[in-house]
């Protein structure tokens, strides 16, 4: 499983990283917004991307977005892991097609719960 | 800020234009025309002057506020506004260092960790072959080396843990360096904020002497366009605020009650 992790933060990126491979995930790539991510996206073959919300450039919820609208990505699993904790954005970005939504601070119990969630509900 | 109390013109300029309103109405009623346009010119003049007053203080305050902003000259401890951000920078570069420095440090004590243990979980099958009597005596010899060994190893390994998480205790001091900085920034901003407030304090006396009024900016905006608009706010400092969910147990049950 080739997972892309997002965010602006290099450290938050080496935290999902870390808790992702204690989970057993170990092929992850990172990116640091959105601009830069999508094109990693669409030549590269992944099967799992988890992003933060707000970065510069082009924001998490863009980059979802942008990932729903094409054709090639538009089935991959999202799991946005933000500060962002208005039901206004939470609603959003499950209209904008999101897999998952992990608010920051979060635990390694519930990264790996939402994860195990989303996995289970695409097989079954 | 002593050269910004406002308004101690105000009452003499009332008392004054009070004063030339009655006498232009004894004026008129006297009927000499001359007199009255002598009136209205004294009117004329106590308005302009109360208005050059005024903006002149205005002008002064401003121009203090925006010294003062920029050099932070009387801003106590607080150093100036351009300063601001190179200080909150400072702040970044500091939880990242410390954060990235435990990083390294757990990522490290890790591995002597589970050498620590896989050697234990070893030891003691072999051990428990050796209660049950199933060990030959070659095997035995070989379990006393290993024992020597493991021995010697997490002893060196306990003492790079140990030092590992004492170096992880070390760099938190961040919290306090980074805390007294935001506390100054803050002050600042503070500091900022009632100079501004003192400002738009003096330029409404300008307005109400002058009689101008100001067409609300935000009054083309409908609240719906605003409500419209999701973007990113960063953390929520107040999660008791409305529209803001408590945790991830709230997001959760938002999220169900969509089909999620």
């Amino acid at each position: 499983m080739k997972i892309l992790v997002v965010d602006d933060f290099s450290t938050m990126r080496r935290i999902v990283k870390n808790l992702l491979r204690d989970l057993g995930f170990t092929n992850t790539q990172e990116a640091d917004d959105g601009l830069t991510a999508l094109p990693m996206l669409q030549n590269g073959d992944f099967d799992f991307l988890v992003t933060d919300w707000n970065m510069p450039g082009m924001t998490g919820l863009d980059l979802l977005k942008h990932v729903r609208a094409d054709d090639k990505l538009k089935t991959l699993p999202v799991l946005m892991v933000t500060a962002e904790a208005k039901r206004d954005q939470i609603v959003a970005a499950a209209q904008a097609g999101v897999n998952g939504y992990v608010i920051k601070p979060f635990t390694a119990a519930v990264l790996k719960e939402k994860i195990d969630k989303i996995f289970e509900r695409l097989e079954g | 800020m002593s050269e910004l109390h406002l308004g101690s013109q105000s009452p003499s300029f009332q008392q004054e234009i009070k004063q030339l309103a009655e006498d232009l109405l004894q004026k008129i009623e006297g009927g000499d025309l001359g007199q009255v346009v002598g009136v209205v010119n004294s009117i004329n003049e106590v308005r302009d002057r109360t208005l050059y007053d005024e903006i002149g203080k205005l002008t002064r305050a401003l121009h203090e506020a925006i010294k003062g902003i920029a050099t932070g000259d009387e801003l106590s401890e607080a150093t100036g506004m351009c300063q601001a951000s190179d200080k909150l920078s400072y702040v970044i570069e500091m939880t990242d260092k410390a954060a990235n420095k435990t990083m390294d440090l757990a990522e490290d004590a890790m591995p002597l960790n589970s050498e620590n243990l896989s050697g234990a979980e070893e030891l003691q099958k072999q051990w428990q072959k050796f209660l049950r009597k199933e060990l030959k005596p070659e095997e035995f010899r070989d379990l006393t080396r290993k024992v020597d060994l493991y021995f010697t190893q997490t002893q060196a390994n306990s003492k790079k843990i140990s030092a590992q998480l004492s170096d992880i205790l070390m760099a938190q001091d961040f919290q306090d360096l980074t805390g007294q900085v935001i506390q100054r920034v803050t002050k600042l901003v503070t500091e900022v904020e009632e100079r501004l407030v003192d400002l738009v304090a003096m330029a409404g006396e300008v307005d109400r002497i002058t009689g101008i009024t100001h067409a609300d900016p935000h009054l083309n905006e409908t609240p719906q366009d605003v409500n419209k608009k999701i973007i990113a706010e960063g953390p929520q400092v107040d999660t008791s605020l409305d529209g803001v969910v408590g945790g991830q147990d709230g997001v959760d049950d938002l999220l169900s009650s969509l089909g999620f």
